[in-house]
């Protein structure tokens, strides 16, 4: 039983294919680097990991059960997506830190945001900073630690480090390396071609929908 | 009617050429409104002609049961015209129907109860009237708004969802400002209420011979119906047509805009 199974994967939407025919499988505690040129399908492949679309053909299924049999809310607890351009909502970083805690019923544990705080190498002072005020590098890094405050098994990253300058893509990157360390299973789309390769033990390449080559580099 | 002066056919027709006003800066601004400016005065004339005849009848048919019929189906006209200006909101007519009737039920019923209007014909039918096109207008607006913030704020929700969020939490905001959208400009007329404008309500009653102080009364009850019927109807539309905008498995879908 493979922990993330694609079989026979499609996705096309009303006026063009997107994913075609991909078959493959991701072991738990695997560190996938997802490469490919702009428009080939990388997007909706992560966003058909954590259910926030369904495929038009073939199967998704995480420890050998059919995603579509999942609760969707408590999936997507398990597999967290970062996107792109990070999205902080509300006017302070609290509210966005609050929110997981919220969609659990559980009361904000600040304590807990601090220690992610220092993992980011950020200081404790943030929960409080407005929204506006802070710089992409900082956003990216709030809406990580969002959606890591629940140790999700699987972390769908998506050019997470895209609008980053070298110090901050340092940090993010030596968190994910940790985190897979722990054992998290990581998905990276990445432009880089030296991060793709720097802590990833499998490369999955995929070009105008297709799976081009996957790769086990470790 | 004991003050007021009738109006001569003759009167109106001259009035008409005030119509030409409207058609001149159509044309003369381009706006190429000039077909839907006809086409909706014509109507206007139609509908109220034949509207001032049906009354006339049903004024004098003093059946509660036909009384009742007639708000019905000024209900649903009104929930088909919102449903049309709502095209992205599934079941936007049920949703409708439900929201306004339960909107005018309840604000009506408050009325009765309290002794203001009784249900009889010349009183239920206008006043229901008001009511019902009000509620009408506020569902318009809040869908407009509705699928235009899913369509925008895509991002946010699907961050939302991303993180493990039901779909109200995640669409917590769009429903709260398209209730507000629904809501504002009844809220902002009776802000300005005899200083921007005498209302219709009011106005009428004045130049049919009604006292100013007791055409006021009227305007003050009017002003608490609208007001309650755009809540209620706002609220009951909104949170019945958010989920339209997701499918079973929680994922939002491309819906068709208005």
């Amino acid at each position: 039983m493979s922990f993330l199974e694609f079989s026979h994967v499609s996705f096309t939407t009303e006026d063009q294919s997107i994913l075609k025919n991909l078959s493959m499988r991701i072991e738990s505690g695997d560190f996938l680097s997802i490469v490919g040129p702009s428009g080939s399908g990388k997007s909706t492949f992560l966003k058909l990991c954590c259910h926030l679309i369904s495929p038009t053909d073939g199967t998704i299924s995480f420890k050998g059960k059919n995603l579509n049999e999942f609760n969707p809310m408590e999936l997507r607890k398990q597999i967290a997506y970062c996107f792109q351009t990070p999205y902080l909502f509300g006017d302070r970083v609290k509210e966005n830190l609050e929110f997981p805690f919220t969609i659990r019923n559980l009361p904000f544990d600040p304590e807990r945001a601090e220690e992610f705080f220092s993992l980011f190498q950020m200081s404790a002072d943030y929960l409080n900073k407005e929204v506006k005020n802070l710089s992409g590098g900082e956003k990216q890094r709030i809406a990580l630690i969002r959606s890591l405050l629940f140790n999700p098994e699987i972390l769908l990253l998506d050019e997470v480090t895209s609008a980053l300058d070298v110090a901050n893509t340092k940090i993010v990157e030596q968190v994910i390396a940790s985190l897979n360390k722990e054992g998290t299973t990581i998905l990276w789309i990445t432009h880089n071609p030296e991060q793709s390769r720097k802590h990833a033990n499998k490369v999955l390449e995929i070009e105008n929908g297709e799976l081009r080559s996957l790769e086990a580099i470790r | 009617m004991n003050g007021s002066t009738p109006i001569h056919v003759t009167s109106l027709l001259i009035a008409s050429s005030l119509v030409f006003v409207t058609l001149f800066f159509s044309y003369w601004q381009k706006l190429k409104l000039e077909k839907e400016t006809i086409i909706s005065v014509v109507r206007a004339v139609i509908q109220l002609v034949a509207v001032g005849y049906v009354l006339n009848f049903v004024f004098g048919y003093k059946n509660p049961a036909f009384t009742t019929l007639l708000l019905l189906f000024m209900t649903f006209n009104a929930s088909y015209n919102a449903a049309k200006r709502g095209r992205a909101i599934k079941r936007g007519l049920s949703i409708s129907f439900l929201s306004i009737a339960v909107g005018t039920l309840v604000t009506l019923m408050i009325l009765i109860l309290s002794g203001i209007i009784r249900y009889e014909p010349y009183q239920i039918i206008p006043i229901g009237g008001m009511i019902i096109s009000n509620s009408m207008v506020a569902l318009g607006l809040c869908y407009k708004q509705m699928a235009a913030d899913f369509k925008n704020k895509r991002e946010e929700i699907e961050t939302k969802l991303a993180l493990g969020a039901d779909i109200l939490l995640s669409s917590k905001e769009i429903i709260r400002d398209s209730i507000k959208t629904g809501m504002l400009p009844t809220i902002d007329s009776a802000k300005t209420l005899g200083i921007v404008s005498l209302p219709g309500m009011m106005t009428g009653l004045i130049l049919a011979g009604t006292s100013p102080m007791e055409a006021i009364k009227y305007q003050i009850m009017v002003t608490f119906m609208l007001l309650s019927t755009t809540a209620i109807s706002s609220f009951i539309s909104c949170y019945l047509s958010y989920r339209g905008f997701f499918n079973n498995r929680k994922q939002l879908i491309n819906r068709p805009e208005n």
